[in-house]
């Protein structure tokens, strides 16, 4: 349909060649791809140094992993700008550190509700179980949906060191003494009563409580939940880190 | 011997798809492959029961093969309606959370139905189809590789199934426009590369020397999407019979990657391919050549040259270092000037038949595509630069970006594409009604325009409540009272899809009755006015 086609000589070539056109647009479309992603893996400074950071707990493990299927991500970001007002209303703005263990990331991309990256140890254990169970009971204004069904859903604690197997896999530094005892630290940190000095070595500044209410031993999808809200944010030390030194 | 070979392979899928529903370690998993095994199971009862085991004459291998594109035309407006009547719905949701009912039906499910269903199955099978129609028609050639092209189509309808029922099971990657799971993406590689397949045997079997431009943009969104697919999904199941998988990248990675692949669904999917269907079907409606060869050359390689270095647009100001949030930025206003020669080429097509506008409502609805297109690639590019964004980003200003690019200039370039196929496809003199498609005309731009416009007050306006201080130095909203002023546009909003979804459903009916082969009598377009002559 073209009205001019020996305008351009060398390209009549290309569009001559199938094979010419699929390996040049193949090619031309890798270039800004490999530029702007390959370094990041190559920059020492991508992430900052920090400390603080530590692989999830079991337990955690599971309510990120709730906190995925239940498409939380679509209404609540985890991602503090470094702004005024957010650093005011969310906390110190967020690093890549704080995310170096998260298969995906979960930075979010809207707020339809706040920003979660450092709702750890702000609200109650009871004030999430209520939240969830009933948002409107608590925050009036919301447009959350329920998510009473949580509290009726144990969890399947058996499965649970296949999944740090697998995160091994992929990166995160789960030991295999956190691995041989994943089932029992998913059960024991929902449970004050029990002894839980090897399992806080294992994984530092874990906070062991009744997060959602379930029996001891017995864990739901709430506790889950809960002890994963209940963690965010509060792992790195932010008087050890020196903004200087992590210019990028 | 008819459908014998399919039949036994989709049975055999259906066998091993039972497999997974008794040996599934998690419950969600074995729920999820019954569904599967039931889809599959149909599939073969059907081929079976059209199965012919001796005689038939074989396929005319010198005609086109529509077939499989009656069944895709179908399709695209089958995901089309249930794509529009679930954002329907999730809107209502925002602006009335008691319509959520959990666990299946809450927001956080419905909305990756909502994404994928329109971009990935109204969107995928609008592009599979016209570009089977076009490549065929440009090539003077039938589709390559026998059967390959019905595998692709039905292949990719499981694909969909799967995907849309993992979510409402909870089966999700946690990333957005990439949450199906690593089985069902799996099925989606195996699918993805045979239409690859189809595509270049075709374009190899042609009998025009030239390939046309169409064409080339079609190639690019088929192997970009590949490769980009590909990678974002790279992962690591934890069981071979659970749904559940990790991705290899994490935090920073992560979220570049993603975008990467999610911008670029974006370009390629909803941009790239999009042209290659406005540039056969634009000049075919209006009869004209392509305005400019040489603008189209450049702008094609400009277009997918540039576009891939965008995706950082998505994350400025997060942790990702700030020479990568720089260059996403230059590149994506840089963008904006191969995305106008897009615009300029097809809008100059029709330098000489702006007359047709007045008779023809169809190309009414390419030209208003083409007017969306470049108002987002205008608005696109003006949101990546980093002190826009810094108001714009979390807001609902990006929805409403991103609904004036998809209702506005994917979804009417596709109508129009449709309703240019399907007098085509079924062999009608004409469509049912001009008028009906007149009435989805200005239901579909009334629409969008409310959307695009209640979206902007409350995207901008939530931005400024959110960084507002008082002259004491306080916040002046609570989290909460920025919630709460976003209802009335909300429930506009729902109204603005309400009126999308209703020409949806106008267009629905005018196909339905074309296909019957019904003609509506009704006085031709433009032949109101009393000086003008009717057209034809």
């Amino acid at each position: 349909m073209s009205n001019e086609p020996q305008a351009f000589g060398f390209h009549s070539k290309i569009e001559r060649n199938v094979s010419l056109l699929l390996v040049l647009s193949l090619l031309v479309v890798t270039i800004g791809g490999i530029v702007e992603i390959v370094p990041t893996f190559l920059l020492q400074n991508t992430i900052e140094k920090v400390q603080g950071m530590r692989p999830y707990t079991p337990l955690e493990l599971a309510g990120r992993n709730i906190y995925i299927r239940e498409g939380c991500y679509l209404c609540h970001s985890q991602m503090i700008r470094p702004f005024r007002d957010e650093v005011e209303r969310y906390g110190h703005y967020s690093l890549a550190a704080e995310s170096m263990y998260d298969h995906p990331f979960q930075w979010g991309s809207k707020r339809t509700g706040p920003d979660l990256a450092r709702v750890g140890a702000k609200y109650s254990n009871e004030w999430h179980v209520e939240h969830l169970t009933n948002p409107r009971s608590v925050v009036p204004e919301s447009v959350m949906p329920p998510y009473a069904f949580l509290a009726n859903n144990e969890l399947d604690t058996s499965s649970i060191s296949g999944h740090l197997k697998t995160l091994r896999v992929v990166g995160v530094p789960y030991t295999d003494d956190m691995i041989a005892n994943a089932e029992a630290d998913m059960k024991s940190q929902g449970n004050p009563d029990a002894d839980n000095k090897a399992f806080q070595a294992r994984y530092p500044k874990a906070v062991v409580g009744n997060f959602g209410g379930g029996k001891p031993g017995k864990p739901t999808e709430m506790d889950a939940l809960v002890a994963y809200l209940q963690m965010m944010g509060t792992l790195v030390d932010f008087q050890a880190y020196n903004p200087a030194e992590n210019e990028r | 011997m008819k459908n014998a070979y399919s039949s036994i392979a989709v049975a055999a899928a259906a066998f091993l798809a039972l497999m997974g529903a008794a040996l599934g370690q998690d419950p969600t998993f074995r729920i999820h492959f019954w569904i599967i095994f039931a889809s599959l199971a149909v599939g073969a009862v059907l081929l079976m029961r059209n199965m012919k085991l001796a005689g038939g004459a074989p396929a005319d291998q010198s005609a086109y093969m529509d077939e499989v594109i009656r069944y895709g035309v179908v399709a695209t407006m089958f995901w089309g309606i249930a794509g529009f009547l679930v954002g329907v719905l999730i809107a209502s949701q925002l602006a009335w959370p008691e319509l959520n009912l959990p666990p299946y039906f809450n927001f956080g499910r419905l909305r990756p139905l909502h994404t994928s269903a329109v971009i990935f199955a109204f969107g995928g099978n609008a592009l599979m189809s016209t570009s089977f129609y076009v490549v065929q028609r440009t090539c003077r050639a039938r589709l390559f590789g026998g059967v390959l092209p019905w595998f692709v189509f039905w292949g990719y309808q499981l694909f969909i199934i799967m995907a849309a029922t993992g979510y409402l099971l909870g089966i999700t990657r946690g990333q957005e426009y990439a949450e199906p799971e690593w089985y069902t993406i799996l099925w989606l590689v195996v699918v993805w590369v045979c239409y690859l397949l189809v595509f270049l045997g075709t374009l190899l079997k042609r009998k025009e020397p030239h390939i046309y431009v169409a064409n080339w943009f079609y190639l690019s969104m088929i192997v970009t999407i590949a490769m980009l697919v590909i990678v974002n999904n790279l992962e690591v199941p934890v069981s071979l019979l659970g749904m559940k998988s990790y991705p290899v990248f994490s935090g920073v990675q992560s979220a570049l990657i993603q975008w990467w692949y999610g911008h670029n669904a974006v370009g390629f999917f909803l941009t790239a391919g999009f042209l290659g269907m406005m540039y056969y079907f634009v000049p075919k409606q209006a009869n004209r050549p392509v305005y400019s060869y040489r603008l189209s050359i450049v702008h094609f390689w400009a277009l997918i040259f540039l576009y891939i270095w965008a995706g950082p647009h998505h994350l400025h100001y997060t942790a990702l270092p700030d020479w990568a949030q720089t260059l996403g930025m230059v590149f994506s206003v840089m963008l904006w000037m191969p995305s106008w020669g897009g615009m300029i080429n097809g809008l100059m097509t029709l330098s000489g038949a702006w007359d047709k506008l007045r008779t023809d409502p169809v190309l009414r609805m390419f030209v208003m595509s083409l007017a969306f297109y470049g108002m987002s690639t205008f608005e696109g590019p003006m949101m990546s630069v980093k002190s826009v964004n810094a108001l714009s980003h979390y807001t609902d200003w990006t929805i409403g970006h991103v609904h004036s690019g998809a209702l506005g200039w994917v979804g009417m370039v596709s109508f129009g594409a449709l309703y240019h196929l399907t007098p085509k496809l079924w062999g009608r003199e004409r469509l049912y009604s001009l008028r009906l498609v007149n009435w989805h005309f200005w239901l579909a731009t009334l629409g969008i325009v409310v959307y695009a416009s209640v979206m902007w007050v409350s995207g901008i306006m939530q931005g400024l409540m959110w960084r507002e201080y008082d002259s004491n130095g306080f916040l002046v909203y609570s989290f909460a009272e920025t919630v709460a002023a976003m209802h009335p546009y909300y429930v506009l909003r729902m109204f603005g899809g309400l009126l999308y979804l209703v020409g949806g459903l106008v267009m629905a009916y005018n196909m339905y009755r074309t296909i019957r082969g019904d003609l509506r009598d009704e006085i031709p377009m433009g032949a109101e006015a009393p000086a003008v002559k009717a057209a034809q």
